[in-house]
């Protein structure tokens, strides 16, 4: 039986607009495997989203637990949070988010300036993540000289260059074509199966969530049943 | 702390890089530190460099020996027989042939015409004996020859040839009724004599009807005692009634009013001016600060820490103050240091002066330029720090 990573327990979230308070989700219970893949679908508004951003500690339940790996990150510090995010989760955003006055590699390497790794074997890490995700010649690139397809594999070896056991993935493949769109999946495919990473994914996509080994759908704050 | 020093040198580095996308704020931000620096340390080189001449005139041995009362040598007067009692009174030096080094001299105003204005402007014609110049230890003629004893002769001194009209050596220039040669040109050490026009004395009493009439007595001290020595003699003495100044002391306090009157006016200007900066630089970095509202929380959800981006922001403020008071200070020193100006001076005649933008103003300009920009800095620096993540994820 796989060891369970993530644990949820009665996580609800709720949101102030202006005097009225808003339920965003509600008595979530769920257990992510490690080395899972799943898929977390739902309308717009749903809380997809947000679920996401509670598992990866951006934010904090207004109730219930979070735990990860046996820690319970829901309790900590923002401070804490920051330097857990650090060494645990990886982000894959729908736009890419990499920054444009860098270049390919040095985008990578921003997670590494978060280790005390020396400057050659952050370099090393570096130049693994992008032999790993099919950019290595691109090192040198800038955003702006990249497609969207490269661009988002560069983000995928910026989540990956610290080798953090969990993958975010919020609409990885939400502004790329069907092709390159199937390339992306493929390749978080690939780290999920070949480098045991856990990935957790929203998207509309149901091509997409095709790649996640089970499917939850979330609708107005809560969790429906499971699609395997 | 290694983690969160090293976090902040990676972020500014970041910061700074994505400078050249905004050249258009930081600009404004610069420009504007940069004239805050520029107009401070102008103004205030103007009021340095008054008070380098003025205290750069006068030497602690010498006296100048004034009524009682008088705070300039225009408002003073004395008798050619008080004028003896004080070149002989005791603590006071004498030369290798035992005369007394003392000069009596007059101070008159008279009228030239500004090089640079073409206005009349008053101009101190000083009436001096020979042992004015040795009294004078930075005296040099520099052009022409002395002038001639008993002559309509003068020389000027270097400020005034270079600001006023006609007192070019072989000219001669008219002062009300009577015709002067100007023989020569004369330095002393850039202080305030070089803004005079000197005559000798006796000249000087019969061109204007002063009859045997002086306005100071200068006198070289006899020795760290020569003016206790002179003070004492004269206070003792009944048939005049003086105040004995060292020369230093005096144009010291001279130079104090009219300095601190530019400060007055140059201090409120910065101040304004430093406020306007602020939000020049506020301005700049809450754009900034908004424009990578994203890439801001993407390096957060990275890992990276929230004081480590705010201290961030401040430093990327800090250092475009910093550029922007070197380029002011830059400008200030370029165009004004060693510019040579006059002002109306204590005894209500020119005083031809150099701003001075020294090191010590540069340093004041430069640190005022960082206070503007760590004022400016604050809250867009917070507001880089604690934006919520979550939502500036989302923002395009």
């Amino acid at each position: 039986m796989a060891e369970q990573l993530i644990r949820l327990t009665d996580v609800g979230k709720n949101y102030r607009k202006g005097r009225e308070a808003v339920r965003v989700l509600d008595g979530i219970n769920l257990g992510i495997d490690k080395g899972d893949f799943v898929g977390l679908m739902g309308p717009s508004g749903s809380g997809k989203t947000t679920l996401l951003n509670l598992l990866g500690g951006l934010d904090k339940p207004s109730q219930g637990t979070i735990e990860v790996d046996g820690k319970v990150v829901s309790a900590l510090s923002q401070g804490a949070l920051a330097k857990w995010r650090s060494g645990n989760i990886g982000f894959v955003f729908q736009f890419y988010n990499l920054l444009p006055v860098l270049s390919a590699a040095r985008n990578v390497a921003l997670p590494l300036l978060l280790t005390s790794l020396p400057a050659s074997r952050r370099k090393q890490h570096v130049n693994t993540a992008l032999r790993l995700v099919g950019l290595a010649e691109r090192a040198s690139h800038y955003p702006r000289e990249l497609s969207g397809g490269q661009e988002q594999r560069v983000a995928i070896a910026r989540a990956i260059v610290s080798d953090p056991p969990i993958l975010l993935c919020d609409e990885p493949t939400g502004d790329l074509d069907r092709s390159t769109a199937d390339e992306i999946m493929a390749l978080l495919q690939q780290l999920n199966r070949d480098y045991g990473k856990t990935i957790v994914m929203v998207t509309h996509d149901p091509r997409a969530a095709s790649y996640a080994h089970r499917v939850l759908h979330l609708d107005k704050g809560e969790l429906g049943a499971a699609q395997q | 702390m290694f983690g969160w020093l090293t976090q902040t040198a990676a972020l500014a580095a970041l910061n700074l890089r994505s400078l050249p996308r905004r050249p258009g704020t930081a600009a404004v931000a610069m420009s504007g530190i940069a004239a805050l620096t520029g107009v401070f340390a102008g103004v205030l080189s103007m009021a340095t460099g008054f008070e380098k001449t003025m205290s750069g005139s006068g030497q602690e041995n010498v006296a100048l020996v004034l009524r009682s009362g008088a705070t300039a040598e225009l408002n003073s007067r004395f008798s050619g027989e008080q004028a003896d009692i004080v070149r002989y009174a005791p603590g006071i030096a004498r030369d290798v042939d035992g005369d007394p080094e003392v000069s009596a001299e007059l101070f008159w105003v008279v009228n030239a015409l500004s090089k640079s204005s073409g206005a009349e402007a008053n101009v101190a014609l000083r009436g001096i004996q020979p042992p004015g110049y040795g009294l004078r230890n930075n005296y040099r003629l520099a052009e022409g020859r002395p002038f001639t004893p008993g002559r309509f002769e003068l020389i000027a001194g270097r400020g005034a040839r270079n600001q006023f009209a006609g007192l070019e050596p072989g000219r001669t220039i008219r002062f009300g009724k009577t015709e002067w040669l100007v023989t020569g040109v004369f330095e002393d050490g850039g202080s305030v004599f070089e803004s005079e026009l000197w005559c000798d004395v006796n000249v000087l009493q019969s061109a204007y009807q002063l009859g045997n009439g002086y306005q100071a007595v200068r006198a070289r001290l006899d020795g760290a005692d020569g003016r206790a020595r002179l003070e004492e003699a004269l206070a003792g003495e009944q048939r005049l009634s003086v105040d004995v100044w060292s020369e230093r002391e005096f144009y010291a306090e001279q130079a104090e009013d009219t300095a601190t009157l530019i400060r007055l006016i140059g201090i409120p200007i910065s101040v304004l001016m430093a406020i306007g900066a602020v939000f020049a630089a506020l301005n700049a970095m809450h754009a900034s600060i908004v424009a990578r509202a994203r890439e801001l929380a993407t390096l957060r959800a990275l890992g990276f820490g929230s004081f480590p981006t705010a201290l961030a922001a401040l430093l990327e403020s800090v250092t475009l103050a910093f550029l922007g008071g070197v380029l002011g200070c830059a400008v200030a020193w370029l165009a004004l240091n060693g510019f040579q100006a006059s002002t109306l001076g204590a005894s209500f005649s020119q005083v031809v002066f150099n701003f001075a933008v020294t090191p010590d103003l540069l340093a004041q300009g430069i640190t005022a330029a960082l206070v503007v920009g760590l004022v400016g800095g604050a809250f867009p620096a917070a507001r880089a720090a604690t934006a919520r993540v979550t939502v500036a994820l989302r923002e395009l």
